[in-house]
């Protein structure tokens, strides 16, 4: 059938008109169904779909689109996924304020030296991220706030 | 003479894995180990997200010793998808990056201020021109997303 779209392709059926698939795999990426599908497979995807089939239509492809990027990452990084990123940007949160406590106890230090002021003006950051690579997943920030 | 039997003689209750898929949980059941009778919904998350034969195809992909951490991150996906269908972890990461960036932003002005009371302190005969100058850099994905919109129109 002619325009099929790279999931129908891919699960060697016909594209109906209405295929829950075609608007997000369009027929010249097939490498990205293939992805997603054997991350997932092709009825969890549909699954997922169908759930959010009340939400707009940008949505419905961030969720494709986000899909897309995990099932990139796990196939990169089988055993951690796009956790390894998560983890990563921890750390590197916790050595930037690190070293900003560092920095501060400096300037502290510094200005009642040389100003005999007693307290610097900045406060440390109180805000701690948690080096859990693995989610108690509490520790993931709600970002609809 | 009674034939040796293969089956389990093991007491121990089923694995959540198996508990869920409602099958006996076999002395080499690939989903033992990681996923205990007492936390049922680890499982469940996983099964709802990936599948039964796509997790199962994951562990033996990866060597005995990394199954653990490639379940716990499957796990810790999973969660995040049902908690987020629409960016998942991807939600997290977005966050995140946005957090580096606004901590480096900080870090930087925070050096400038350094440099500000090393130079102060030079001038009046200390000598300290040091600062910790190292930034850190920052470290990019390429993750487009801003989750600035709610799709649930909160």
């Amino acid at each position: 059938m002619v325009g099929r779209c790279a999931a129908c392709k891919y699960l060697r059926k016909g594209c109906p008109e209405d295929c829950i698939f075609a608007p997000y795999f369009p027929s010249n990426n097939p490498q990205r169904f293939e992805h997603v599908h054997r991350i997932y497979g092709a009825k969890n995807v549909a699954t997922l779909l169908k759930e959010l089939e009340s939400l707009q239509p940008y949505f419905r492809a961030q969720a494709i689109e986000t899909l897309c990027y995990e099932a990139e990452s796990r196939i990169q990084n089988p055993v951690y996924g796009c956790a390894a990123i998560i983890f990563h940007l921890q750390q590197q949160i916790h050595n930037i304020e690190s070293e900003l406590a560092k920095i501060r106890a400096e300037i502290a230090v510094l200005s009642s030296n040389g100003q005999g002021q007693g307290a610097s003006e900045m406060q440390p950051s109180t805000e701690q991220v948690h080096e859990d690579r693995f989610g108690s997943s509490s520790e993931a920030p709600n970002w609809f706030i | 003479m009674a034939s040796s039997s293969s089956y389990s003689l093991s007491c121990n209750s089923p694995c959540a894995a198996c508990k869920f898929l409602r099958r006996k949980c076999m002395p080499d059941c690939v989903f033992a180990p990681y996923f205990p009778p007492e936390e049922p919904h680890k499982f469940a998350n996983v099964h709802k997200i990936f599948g039964a034969s796509n997790v199962s195809k994951l562990l033996n992909e990866v060597l005995p010793h990394q199954r653990e951490d490639a379940v716990n991150s499957l796990a810790y996906e999973a969660e995040a998808r049902i908690k987020d269908p629409v960016y998942g972890c991807v939600g997290a990461i977005s966050v995140l990056q946005r957090q580096v960036l606004r901590l480096q932003k900080e870090l930087d002005a925070t050096n400038a201020d350094l440099l500000r009371y090393a130079g102060a302190s030079c001038n009046r005969g200390t000598g300290r021109g040091s600062h910790h100058g190292q930034n850190s850099g920052l470290y990019s994905f390429s993750s487009p997303w801003s989750s600035t919109h709610d799709p649930y129109g909160n």
